[in-house]
């Protein structure tokens, strides 16, 4: 099994390669189109701001590749946000795979969403094994709106989409690689997809 | 409900774990790593390495020790201690830390909280605010506490957050090392005075000082180092004490 991560400009791409690592699986970071697009598996991780991650991207062409990627891909916290429709984040147009919108949230709490929170409402295979209410490790200022697509949800502030699912695209807002055992479970799901 | 956090801080010097003691299954509790494999696996949510190493030798043994912490932990972590540069931010994050705590470099030149802020994220800059009540007002100390400043805890706080901070580590110089519990009032002045979360620091001795912080503060999360390294409460045991006092924590199984 080859399992590619996505390079880009957005950081803690060596969190989710020691994650794949100690599961005992192997990876390769790259942002050459033949190694991802020949890739078994794609991982699309990400922290940092949506406008310039989005600009890198189609500086790179790197847009065009990932909506045309054909075996299960994984978007992580930015990158399940950049696979949406808009982010309000630096008015940005995102990757349209998900229809949904990513919104600020409002300061009625502390804001990053920052720690442990729980997921319900688990339908994927990416959940298996997880079960209802099993807290993982958010950090996000701004949120996927609930929709259809979204396979887990939380709730901070608002109810927001924790986990999508379209055909061969998945993706989550919480950071599996920290989120220890349960993480590690969930990231195990998806290689084992 | 987003949970309230427990973070044991492990102090480091020359790459070894300064305090703490064998515990069971644990052949060297020196070595850091395996001090953090420890906390991970009994529950603990994050992790916080202060490194009070002072020789010139420091950043490479640093980087080394958050390369090898990256590879084996699974939970977040945060490294401080004499970060000075956006380079020795790089040189952490880079090797696997996942946020990087400043303190007297960010009194020194406040626009380094944004430079680290833009260049990497909000997420990963922890402000560390060494606080001392002076008979008057909270005052800030720099130096590991040696200085005092100009700076009043509240205003410094404020402004951390206005140039991007993402959490304010804050601990309380009257209440490090007395084990009698965190400094509640200031604590929960800072964290209703900022919209970022606040993670409270010194005074833990005891379960109790847990619980009468997240009962009468908005404190995100309580750090503690001597009561976890002495095993005198174990994290699982104070996580099941918490819950049984309907104090929100993440408990696994």
């Amino acid at each position: 099994m080859v399992l590619a991560i996505i390079k880009y400009n957005a950081g803690n791409i060596k969190s989710v390669e020691n994650a794949v690592k100690r599961l005992g699986f192997d990876c390769v970071v790259s942002d050459d189109f033949d190694v991802i697009r020949s890739a078994d598996k794609v991982i699309f991780p990400g922290v940092g701001e949506a406008s310039s991650a989005m600009k890198y991207l189609c500086r790179k062409g790197l847009d065009k590749l990932i909506i045309s990627l054909k075996q299960p891909v994984l978007g992580i916290c930015l990158g399940q946000q950049l696979m949406c429709k808009f982010s309000q984040e630096g008015d940005t147009e995102c990757l349209g795979i998900f229809d949904c919108e990513v919104k600020e949230f409002p300061a009625e709490d502390k804001v990053p969403h920052m720690g442990w929170n729980e997921i319900t409402g688990l339908e994927s295979e990416l959940f298996q094994n997880v079960k209802e209410n099993s807290d993982v490790y958010f950090v996000h200022s701004y949120y996927c709106e609930p929709t259809k697509e979204q396979v887990a949800s939380c709730n901070y502030i608002k109810p927001f989409a924790a986990a999508m699912n379209k055909d061969n695209f998945y993706a989550c807002q919480f950071h599996p690689e920290k989120s220890a055992g349960i993480g590690e479970q969930i990231l195990k799901n998806f290689l084992e997809l | 409900m987003l949970k309230k956090r427990i973070i044991p801080c492990l102090d480091i010097k020359d790459g070894r774990t300064v305090k703490g003691i064998n515990f069971v299954g644990i052949r060297d509790a020196g070595d850091p790593i395996e001090l953090a494999k420890k906390y991970a696996e009994d529950g603990a949510d994050e992790l916080v390495f202060l490194d009070i190493t002072a020789t010139v030798e420091k950043r490479k043994t640093l980087v080394d020790l958050v390369e090898k912490v990256a590879a084996e932990i699974n939970i977040p972590f945060t490294v401080g201690g004499g970060i000075n540069s956006l380079e020795d931010v790089e040189a952490v994050i880079k090797a696997g830390a996942d946020k990087v705590s400043i303190n007297s470099a960010a009194v020194k030149r406040p626009e380094l909280i944004r430079e680290i802020a833009e260049q990497f994220g909000s997420q990963c800059v922890v402000l560390a605010i060494d606080t001392k009540f002076n008979g008057l007002e909270w005052k800030v100390f720099v130096k590991g506490g040696r200085e005092e400043t100009a700076l009043e805890t509240i205003d410094w706080a404020k402004q951390g957050e206005s140039l991007g901070a993402g959490e304010i580590l804050l601990t309380s110089m009257n209440n490090d090392g007395t084990k009698n519990g965190f400094a509640l009032d200031i604590t929960n002045e800072v964290a209703k005075s900022i919209n970022i979360p606040v993670i409270a620091s010194g005074g833990a001795g005891a379960k109790e000082d847990f619980k009468n912080l997240f009962q009468n503060t908005e404190a995100g999360a309580g750090l503690a180092a001597s009561i976890f390294h002495y095993g005198e409460i174990p994290v699982p045991e104070l996580k099941n004490y918490l819950l049984n006092e309907n104090i929100p924590v993440r408990y696994e199984n």
